[in-house]
This record gives structure tokens, sequence and C-alpha cells, in this order.
């Protein structure tokens, strides 16, 4: 095996070993919860601000190409 | 432009010194409304009325420009002489900059900045000049007209539009080290600063599907070098217009990048962009990792995949994830940090700063992305993206998903998302609101903003090596500035606050 690769195994494994941590903890943290509910925040504004017809807004959207 | 170099330049076996990275940032951005919804019209609309309303009508002067000026020493069969669209709106802004009609979208190009989080202010400053065109146009339109603009390289469609940086070389840098050296950051950086989109819009876009990639503009490369930029757009740019002594400098004109909404992702984008360059100059080509065999599949496959995982073989047989890239680049750009002297990036300060948020924006994509989410785009808005679509229970192809990525560049506040994804803050909102106004105080950019704005009734026009002035009887004098590190305040602020009139500015000058 390169050292390259063994680098990216290495890497895999521990960044597999994080996400079982953050899951097994995700709920217990302040700091998972603090984002949670701060993206909760951001999602109420973006029902709030998103343009009504999100589907002729998006069509009508065109550009011409430039550089 | 009288004289140029071409590629009789000696191949010399020790490297150039690293010099000034003088940086500007030129932003094209997305518009909508306007009468008959015609893009250069609405265009327009804004550059002549911010004109107006900030007294300063100072036409561009196009006699030095030469787009189809090729790096590799030969004229391009496809480059046409400068087209000049007269009736299309150009000023020059009290802060140095040009703002323009380009193609059918406003541009904002930045003046010229000493330093990367310079080249951040001024990108804002931007910011702030067409969100003040847009409120000046938009009170002589009816309410069905209203014009939006939108800070961001596509509109999902297929048709794309550039932010483009520009970085001063030594010229005796030999352009295939260019090459060489810059095509693994180029293609491998969108993983930090790339702005995020959601679906894909070109064939090899689509061919996967994505529900979401990392960048707005990879999809539409087709090329790994050349002179284009609007079809067959190359990795690395080829057009060799310095605007300034062509002797001396060359001027990497990089397109392919996105526009940011995120200051630190500007910042770091433009900052390791330019240590890497400078690395390039005092080390030479030979110590940057190899190239991807293809560079150009290498840059969709990158951006198609937000696991990072995907891998490509390099010249040197390795197969290398844009991460691997990365951290090798950044690994080369600490040692030089290390080593050499620095100070044609920034001082020891920031380019500290440069390295420091560069390797947080790298370990956080990897291991930690609610960490980085304050300072990646990508990753802020596909936050919004992903959160929105799983609240409401949407498919990945739902209008309401692609309405989140467009107003993640809108410029209103009252509509813009990346407004509100907590992203960081480098510069206080007093701070750019005053670069609206002045220039940059160590490139040329400040000769020629301050002449702007005190001489304005007696400037017949400026671009970027010039500033033409009309005294009235006599011909129109031009003052040349092929140096963009003359011109600066330590240079010419004296002279500028003593001289009442351009008549004596002009005096002063030839004494």
């Amino acid at each position: 095996m390169s050292e390259q690769e063994q680098k990216r195994k290495q890497r895999t494994e521990r960044s597999t070993e994080t996400s079982d941590l953050t899951e097994e903890t995700s709920v217990a943290t302040p700091k998972a919860e603090q984002l949670k509910s701060d993206l909760d925040d951001l999602l109420d504004e973006i029902d709030e601000v998103l343009e009504d017809n999100a589907e002729e807004f998006v069509r009508n959207y065109v550009q011409k190409g430039g550089q | 432009m009288g004289v140029r170099s071409n590629t009789s330049v000696p191949v010399s076996t020790s490297s150039p010194m690293a010099i000034p990275k003088v940086i500007g940032v030129e932003t094209e951005y997305g518009i909508s409304g306007g009468p008959g919804r015609d893009p250069i019209l609405a265009s327009s609309i804004l550059v002549n009325t911010y004109a107006q309303q900030s007294r300063t009508s100072i036409n561009w002067d196009f006699d030095a420009e030469s787009p189809g000026m090729d790096a590799r020493g030969f004229p391009s069969l496809t480059s046409l002489a400068p087209i000049v669209e007269t009736h299309l709106a150009n000023t020059v802004l009290p802060n140095g900059a040009r703002f323009y009609v380009d193609h059918a979208h406003p541009e904002y190009s930045s003046p010229e900045c000493r330093t990367p989080i310079e080249a951040v202010l001024y990108d804002l400053a931007g910011e702030e000049v067409l969100r003040r065109a847009v409120l000046s146009g938009n009170t002589t339109l009816t309410p069905d007209d209203q014009i939006v603009v939108y800070k961001n390289n596509s509109d999902g469609k297929g048709n794309s539009y550039g932010c483009h940086e520009n970085y001063l070389l030594n010229r005796s840098l030999d352009f295939v080290d260019v090459v060489k050296a810059m095509v693994p950051h180029f293609v491998s950086r969108q993983i930090i600063c790339g702005a995020g989109k959601v679906g894909a819009e070109t064939d090899v876009g689509q061919a996967t599907s994505p529900p979401f990639q990392l960048s707005q503009r990879s999809e539409f490369f087709e090329e790994i070098v050349g002179l284009e930029t609007t079809l067959k757009r190359p990795i690395i740019n080829t057009r060799d217009e310095p605007h300034g002594d062509a002797e001396r400098f060359r001027r990497l004109h990089v397109i392919v990048g996105d526009a940011n909404m995120s200051q630190v992702a500007t910042f770091v984008k433009v900052g390791s962009t330019a240590l890497l360059l400078a690395a390039l100059e005092d080390w030479g080509a030979s110590i940057f990792p190899a190239s991807p065999r293809q560079p150009v599949r290498a840059l969709h496959q990158f951006s198609l995949d937000t696991s990072l995982e995907t891998t490509v073989m390099c010249d040197d047989g390795q197969q290398l994830s844009a991460w691997d890239f990365q951290d090798q680049l950044w690994e080369l750009a600490r040692r030089y940090a290390n080593a050499k002297d620095t100070s044609s990036v920034g001082d020891e300060h920031e380019v500290e700063e440069i390295l420091r948020e560069w390797r947080e924006m790298l370990d956080g994509v990897r291991d930690d992305r609610a960490g980085v989410a304050d300072r990646v785009d990508w990753i802020a808005k596909q936050r919004l993206v992903e959160g929105y679509a799983e609240r409401h229970n949407l498919g990945p192809t739902d209008a309401r998903l692609r309405a989140i990525d467009l107003q993640y560049h809108d410029l209103r506040p009252e509509k813009s998302l990346s407004n509100r994804a907590g992203l960081r803050e480098l510069w206080k909102k007093s701070e750019v609101l005053a670069a609206v106004f002045d220039p940059p105080t160590g490139t040329r950019a400040y000769f020629r903003g301050r002449c702007v704005s005190k001489y304005s009734d007696q400037i017949a026009a400026a671009n970027w090596d010039s500033v033409v002035f009309d005294l009235g009887g006599d011909p129109l004098q031009r003052v040349p500035m092929m140096d963009p590190l003359r011109g600066t305040a330590a240079l010419t602020q004296e002279l500028l606050d003593r001289c009442p009139t351009a008549g004596e500015l002009l005096a002063a000058l030839d004494a």
C-alpha cells in the first residue's frame, strides 16, 4: 500500500470514528443542539423570505452567458 | 500597447524573484427585471444612474486594451480586435474600480489591491456599489420592471458568467511553469472556495444527476489552457494583457472560480493563490504536486462529489483526491512562508491568517462541516438546502431548492439568504462603505481614484494604465501608469493634496 493510500485509509477510519461519535452524542451535546436550533430559526426565516412562486421565479431567471 | 514580449523570454534555470502580487477581482453579476427584460438595457440603467448619482461619469479609455494577446506569445487565430461598444455604459469610480456593462451583465472590476484582505474589502465595496446602483436605478422604473442582481455564476440553465481574479506576475516567469504549477490548485480549491449549486446544467454535469455540487462554475470548463473566456473555457487562461509594462509584468487572469458570498472564502481563495504564485516565482514549478492526467475531468469530478472521496490519476502515477491536492499545496505554502520573505503577498500577520483559515477550512470540510459552515459557501448553502428539503419533505429537483440557491446570492438585504446563514465577516460595514469611495493606497488605483474624485471635470477618460486629462484648449494629456506599484499614496498623496486643479497637477508632474 502506498503512503498516500495508507494516509487515506487512516483518515477514513478516523472520520468514520468521528461520525459514530457524533451520532451517539448529537442529541446530548449542547453544541449540536445549538446548531440544530440555529438551523431551525434559519429555516423559519427562509419560509418567510423565499420568493412566493418558486417555480416561476426559477423559470424566469435566465441569463445571457458571459465570460 | 507599444511593446509586447513574446516566447523568446530566455528560459532560465534559476527562478525569478517574487514580485508584489497586485490583485484585482472582477465580478459579472446576474441580473433580472428591467424594461422589456432586456439585460443589456437593465445593466446600462444601473451603471448610468450610479455614475450620475456619484457625480463621476468618467469614460473608460479603450486605447490600450488588447484582450486578444496570448501569453503563449502568438496572436491567436480566434482573437479579435477589441470591440469598442461605445453605446455601453462604462465608468471609473472614485475608489479606482471600473463599473460597466460586459456582455449582458453589470460588471464591477475592483481597483488594484496590494494584499488579499484588501481584495476582499474592494470586492465587498463592489457589492455595495451594485446595491446602490439598483436602488437608484429602480427609482426610475415601474414596480413591474424593478431590477434585481445576484452575485452568482450561473442561471441553472446552462448559462454562466464569471468571477475572475487577476494577479501580477514577474514577466520572466515561464508561462509553461505557471500552467504546470497552478493546475492542481485550480482544479482542487473548489472544495473550500466553491459557492455550491443545486443540481447540474451541462451534459457533463447532468450525466451523474447530482442533487448538489461544490461549484457554480466548474462544469462549464472544457479546456486546460486557452484564450477563450465565454466558450470552451480553459482552466488556465492565456490572455496576455498586463495593463502595465509588458517587459516586466505579466497578469495572470484566472477565470476558474466562483463568486463568493463568504468573505473568508474570498480571502482564502485569493490568499492561497497569491501565496502559491509567490512560491512559484521564488522556487520554480518543480516543487508543485504533479497535475491530474485529465485536469478538466478532475475539475468536473471533484465538483460533482460532495463526499470529497473521488481520486484522480496524476502525471506521476499517484491517485489523489481534491483534498490531497489541497493538503500538499497547503504544506508547500506553509514551508514557503517559513523559509522566505512573503511580503509580496502581505505582512506576516496576514499571511499567517491565510494559512490558518485555509488549514481550518481544509480540515473542516473533511472532519467537521458544521464547524466551517460559517465560512465555506457550499457547506453553508447545502445546509440550507438540505434542511429545507427535510423540513418540507421535498425531492432534490424541487423548484424551492433552486430558489434557495438563487436567493443565497441575492444582494437585497431583505431577500438575501447568505446574509442570514451566519457567515463570518472580516470587514465592518463602515469600512466597506468607506471603500466605495476611497481607493486602496498601495497601488496606482490610488492616483486614478483620487484624480476621478478631485478633477472629474477635467478628465476625458481613464483606464487601468493611464488617466487622460482634458484641460480645454490643449490636446488631451495622457498620464501613463505603466507600473501598478507606482501612483500610490506614499508617492502621490502630497502632490494630489496640494494641486487644486488638474492643470497644476500636470505642471507639477512635468516639473
